[in-house]
């Protein structure tokens, strides 16, 4: 066992010492909130310079429906002179007005040198549109009519209310479970499938350097196998660690700087957070912020935070173990592909169920491949957000754990025979022989 | 004499060859036993089995008097052929780690290594990785992480390949300082030049079959060609069919080389009065084969 705890420490120190590590670690956060911030902050930016709009209104009964924008100037011409043809004109686009617009809708034409924005486009085009609705709806002479369409027009929203196991309702939101439960299964897969292939290399790269023929009589094959999964691992756990602090930190600083608004949302203070938890009328709360904190709130966060912490261990030690019997049974990291492929075959499948299962979690893809141990931990996350009952929990873990000790063992055997066979190809059958070897 | 490790009639087949085929080896305490083969024979094979890396199909290995047991590798220390360790870790950080694993205190395994590497004028790398240092700089690393430990058994497989003759010279001397410590040895090696300097026993495995073994002296003794080596001032020699023949004369500055087959049932003594009685003898010697020439004439025999 104490020989076990020095391998974990060893393959643990290793890549946790190494520079590439620590500058991914530390940078890693850093461009996450890079890649989220900074169109929202260029987004802010990028209305600084007005540009002028020349409106030639022959019917001189529109150009007050164009308002100025933030990023448009508009102002009347007489005609569309030559001068706005000219490179050097500062004049972006030219509206011309032709004709009384309720009775022909094509008496508007826009010109420009480059083709015209599409936000500029659309935003005449909303001007104008809403300018000839009024008009037409004062011509039908019907008194307020205005008013009486504005009633009619009723903006019914929805608040989606689900009932717990106690009948109790809580408010919840389909796009926060659903960004919850995909981000946990990204995490996942991601992980799964980087720190495995690292076990792999690891591996293979113990057998190509021979030192397991000087290790071999110091300690046992599987040791050095439990000890490779064990502390690789653990540098995963500590990555993925320092990177959920350093992001929440980073974002708590970085948001409320970038978007202002923004600041009101992340900074709710405890005393409405307690509020939220205790159930309340869900109409009670009317904007948008506070929907969207309370659907957060109503996450079943123990419930994901245990299956998450398991599911992610079984599939790792599953998949670990997999990839350490190929890494020990290849003579070089080339012919890993072989075995590789089917492998991560199922682990694109089983991403791509989780993908499809959003859509009917309670369906029979999303219920099969959440109980089918390769791909389990992958889909299983993506539908705890929406309940999952317990006992497709507890089911699914079993059969998990089972095969990951499965797969724990028969690699262990494989990896016994193949770390030290030097020159055989390693194919299924051989690898099978070695399952059965004492 | 007491044997430290013996292998019996062991087997080893692999799908397209049999690597061994009924070999027994006995080697003794205290001593260096060399493994002699052309390329190919199955000295690493053998080897392997020895430590427990591969299973033989056949046959028992004993070690220091009982059963080989699994725990009793950790008696054995073993510098592969094909050497590796750690590319990217440092080297002292790397030896301190295998040595932890063969049941060494951290303490205890720094305090050995400083010594060994202070013996070998080697300190400065200690920080160094592996992949920074030359193939010998690499094998004396891997040489003192073999013998750390301090292993009731020693195995190294062509230790002195790759290394220049100073640094050949220093590990040899080491070798025999191990084995005068009380450590038995193992030495696989098919270049006969050093078998001589290092080796008290050997075995010959050629084509997965012993073809020779025992002491080195003994086999040389067995292999005597009967030939002479003679050289004279004054006087003369010539055939004498009953007890010797001339093979080879020849003169240069006033001494007369003769080469001389003697009859076998003429002792060195007899030979030498017989001599003496027409000449001045200036040198006398038997022509003693060397390993190479044995290991020539068995493996190129068989081979014939």
């Amino acid at each position: 066992m104490s020989k076990t705890f020095i391998i974990i420490q060893r393959e643990f120190l290793f890549r946790v010492k190494k520079k590439s590590f620590i500058l991914l670690t530390i940078l890693m956060p850093f461009i996450m909130v890079a890649i989220v911030a900074l169109p929202l902050w260029l987004s802010t930016i990028k209305d600084s310079e007005q540009k002028r709009v020349a409106v030639v209104d022959a019917t001189g009964h529109y150009f007050e429906a164009l308002k100025d924008t933030r990023s448009y100037h508009f102002f009347t011409a007489p005609s569309v002179l030559p001068e706005f043809r000219s490179d050097t004109c500062d004049v972006t686009a030219v509206v011309l007005i032709q004709d009384d617009l309720t009775r022909s809708t094509r008496g508007l034409t826009m010109y420009s040198r480059e083709e015209i924005s599409q936000e500029l486009l659309s935003y005449v085009q909303t001007c104008i549109d809403q300018q000839v609705r009024k008009d037409k709806l004062s011509a039908s002479g019907i008194h307020n009519l205005e008013g009486i369409i504005a009633d009619i027009e009723a903006n019914v929203t929805i608040n989606t209310v689900k009932w717990d196991a106690d009948g109790g309702e809580t408010s919840s939101s389909t796009d926060i479970a659903i960004a919850a439960g995909f981000i946990l299964t990204f995490l996942i897969y991601m992980f799964v499938m980087s720190y495995g292939g690292m076990v792999m290399s690891s591996v293979t790269e113990e057998k190509t350097n021979r030192i397991m023929e000087l290790m071999v009589s110091s300690v046992k094959p599987f040791q050095l196998m439990m000890g490779k999964i064990i502390g690789v691992a653990l540098v995963g756990f500590v990555q993925l660690a320092i990177w959920g602090i350093m992001l929440a930190l980073l974002m708590a600083v970085v948001l409320p700087i970038i978007i202002p608004e923004g600041a009101a949302a992340g900074n709710v203070d405890p005393s409405m957070m307690a509020q939220m938890n205790t159930p309340v009328d869900p109409a009670v709360f009317n904007g948008g912020d506070n929907e969207m904190l309370q659907a957060l709130q109503n996450l079943p966060y123990m419930e994901l935070a245990i299956m998450f912490v398991l599911m992610f261990i079984g599939g790792y030690l599953l998949y670990a173990s997999f990839f350490a019997a190929v890494g020990a049974s290849v003579n070089s990291a080339d012919d890993t592909s072989q075995f590789m492929m089917p492998m991560v075959f199922i682990m694109i499948f089983g991403l791509y169920a989780a993908m499809y299962s959003i859509e009917n979690t309670n369906g029979p893809l999303a219920f099969w491949s959440s109980l089918f141990p390769l791909t389990s931990p992958i889909v299983m996350m993506v539908r705890i957000p929406f309940g999952v009952p317990l006992w497709q929990e507890v089911l699914s873990l079993v059969l998990l754990y089972g095969t990951a000790i499965a797969f724990v063992w028969l690699g262990g055997k494989i990896y016994r025979v193949g770390i030290l066979m030097y020159g055989k190809k390693p194919t299924i059958k051989e690898m099978m022989k070695w399952i059965r070897y004492k | 004499m007491e044997q430290f490790l013996e292998a019996r009639h062991i087997v080893k087949r692999f799908s397209s060859h049999t690597a061994l085929d009924d070999v027994s080896i006995s080697v003794p305490r205290g001593r260096v036993f060399g493994l002699l083969g052309p390329n190919g024979a199955g000295k690493t094979t053998l080897i392997r089995i020895i430590n427990r890396i591969t299973a033989p199909d056949m046959g028992e290995v004993f070690f220091d008097g009982h059963m080989f047991r699994p725990e009793d590798v950790a008696q054995i220390g073993y510098l592969p052929e094909e050497r590796g360790l750690y590319r990217k870790m440092r080297v002292g950080e790397q030896a301190i780690y295998l040595a932890r694993l063969k049941g060494m205190s951290e303490h205890e395994a720094k305090r050995r290594l400083i010594m060994w590497f202070e013996k070998f004028q080697i300190t400065e790398w200690w920080d160094k990785k592996l992949e920074e240092l030359s193939k010998g700089m690499q094998q004396k690393v891997q040489f003192i992480i073999t013998v750390l430990h301090k292993p009731q058994l020693l195995i190294f497989d062509e230790p002195f390949s790759g290394f220049d003759p100073v640094n050949a010279e220093l590990l040899k001397r080491e070798i025999l300082t191990l084995r005068d410590a009380g450590h038995t040895v193992i030495y696989s090696t098919h270049n006969m030049a050093s078998v001589e300097d290092v080796c008290d026993e050997i075995a010959l495995i050629n084509r997965s079959h012993v073809v020779l073994t025992g002491n080195v002296h003994e086999v040389k003794q067995r292999f005597r060609t009967g030939l002479y080596e003679v050289i004279i001032t004054d006087g003369d020699i010539s055939d004498e069919p009953e007890k010797f023949c001339i093979v080879e004369a020849s003169e240069c500055d006033g001494l007369r080389h003769f080469v001389l087959q003697k009859n076998p049932t003429l002792s060195n003594s007899d030979l030498a009065s017989l001599i003496a009685r027409h000449a001045e003898i200036r040198s006398f010697a038997e022509q003693l084969p060397s390993m190479n020439d044995i290991f020539l004439q068995v493996v190129g025999g068989i081979q014939e």
